[in-house]
């Protein structure tokens, strides 16, 4: 579905990422794990189209992400940290984004809005939100249009436990709807029950992209953390 | 792109400033016309006051507001729009704004006091400044990530067209004095919009008799159909060249 070839991306002398091709399919739940500044979020904005590559090309569905914008259409993004027009209301944001994406008569998932309780919330600026209430509103975001593909950069971070569970539970919903998932997450405990293969990056490089099960298999460990603590160590 | 420019001209004008600027120009364009008692007088005072501000305010602003609506521009970027629609909607929002305030503030009492040619030109050509104004604004606020450095760039511009290049003509005219230079200033003053603006309305009022025998050389190409049109077609320009250049910045740019 989302096919990466050899895409390299440099900010200044740094190298974001360098020469990687990743092949997501659909029905999967992938996790992103990696060290800070391993370029995580970098790839993640490459296939948004956000950050533009210095080499390299990624296709969505076939088709090359450069000339066809289009297929932002399929995606549900959700930032690590949501920036919002500052002196808009949630219920203005959420009114735009309606406004500017939705076709007509496409179905709207407002699931989210209804359990994170934003409904009660609406009239309240953006400026004034917490870090964790800004969350909310990007993950309802992301869901809202019934993307093909979600696409959630450090979802839990900031949520608390009640809200955190909440989206893990929409999250293992969408995945058995057989939509593709890419996660960012550090919090691998929570990771466990959600996701089906893992990519790990290091340095701006893919390391390896496995299914869990084969990640068990071969560090013979039970639990995601432990099973990435053995792969770093043995590195 | 008609949804975009919606939502950028809703936000400018819940931002007080956009009103404030039409007042002030509402309120000094009806005292200089209630000042003179010649309504011709009048409006050569308001074509030295607005030559000033009208690029400075567009500028400022336009510059300021780039930079404020970064995370609307972020939140745009990842949603399925295309990026040449996202930053020709927010100029067009802005240049829209701009030349509707200009169009209350100076626009109304010109027409009332003054609706001759002359009044006319005035209008179009402060129309184009404050669109041309937008356009460099966002050229330098796409250039410069850093938002001090960004209207600090802006600022020096304005102090280039409003003071500067003059200097610099001046300079030149009284250095090289033996020589010919007088065609060579028609086209030199295609480099600065607000020279050209000045010299179209100058001339629309008999006025340039006062400028020498360069003013006879301006007005032998100015008062011209032919050297109108091509004014015009510098003025658009002026216009153009830094939308298409910020546009292609903006398509390459990591948000």
């Amino acid at each position: 579905m989302i096919i990466a070839s050899n895409v390299s991306k440099r900010f200044g002398k740094l190298k974001a990422l360098d020469n990687v091709s990743v092949t997501c399919v659909k029905g999967e739940c992938i996790a992103l794990i990696g060290p800070n500044g391993c370029g995580k979020t970098t790839l993640i904005k490459s296939i948004l189209g956000m950050v533009v590559s210095d080499s390299g090309f990624i296709t969505f569905n076939g088709k090359n992400i450069k000339h066809h914008w289009q297929y932002r259409e399929n995606i549900g993004y959700m930032p690590q940290i949501g920036r919002y027009p500052e002196n808009m209301t949630i219920g203005q944001v959420l009114d735009m984004m309606k406004d500017i994406r939705s076709k007509k008569n496409a179905q709207l998932d407002e699931e989210l809005i209804n359990s994170f309780g934003l409904q009660e919330m609406m009239l309240k600026r953006m400026r004034t939100l917490s870090g964790g209430t800004r969350q909310k509103v990007s993950a309802a975001l992301a869901f809202l249009f019934n993307p093909e593909v979600l696409i959630l950069d450090e979802p839990t971070a900031g949520l608390d436990p009640v809200s955190s569970e909440i989206l893990k539970e929409k999250i293992i919903a969408e995945k058995n709807k057989g939509k593709l998932v890419l996660i960012t997450s550090h919090i691998l405990s929570e990771l466990d029950d959600l996701i089906s293969q893992v990519i790990y990056m290091q340095d701006g490089k893919l390391c390896f992209h496995k299914s869990i099960k084969d990640l068990r298999e071969d560090t013979g460990e039970e639990k995601l953390s432990k099973a990435i603590a053995n792969v770093m160590l043995n590195r | 792109m008609k949804k975009i420019i919606k939502y950028v001209i809703i936000d400018i004008l819940r931002n007080k400033i956009m009103l404030g600027y039409t007042v002030f120009l509402l309120l000094i364009s009806l005292s200089i016309f209630n000042l003179e008692d010649n309504s011709a007088k009048g409006l050569l005072s308001l074509l030295n006051i607005i030559l000033i501000i009208v690029p400075l305010v567009s500028l400022l602003f336009s510059a300021i507001y780039v930079y404020n609506s970064s995370e609307f521009l972020e939140l745009l970027v990842s949603q399925p729009l295309k990026r040449k629609t996202i930053w020709l909607s927010l100029f067009s929002g802005l240049a829209t704004s701009m030349a509707f305030a200009f169009v209350i503030g100076a626009g109304i009492p010109i027409m009332l006091y003054e609706p001759t040619a002359t009044g006319f030109m005035m209008l179009g050509t402060g129309l184009l400044l404050s669109v041309i104004f937008v356009a460099i604004a966002m050229l330098a606020a796409v250039m410069a990530r850093d938002k001090a450095k960004g209207i600090g760039v802006v600022i020096l511009l304005w102090l280039y067209f409003s003071i500067i290049f003059d200097g610099l003509i001046l300079f030149v005219l009284f250095q090289f004095a033996d020589y010919p230079l007088e065609k060579m200033m028609v086209g030199v003053v295609a480099f600065n919009p607000i020279d050209l603006s000045r010299i179209l309305i100058l001339l629309k009022m008999d006025v340039s008799a006062l400028m020498g025998y360069t003013g006879a050389i301006f007005k032998d190409f100015f008062g011209t159909q032919i050297g109108l049109i091509i004014s015009f077609c510098v003025l658009i320009t002026w216009v153009a060249i830094p939308t298409w250049l910020s546009l292609r910045r903006f398509n390459h740019k990591d948000l």
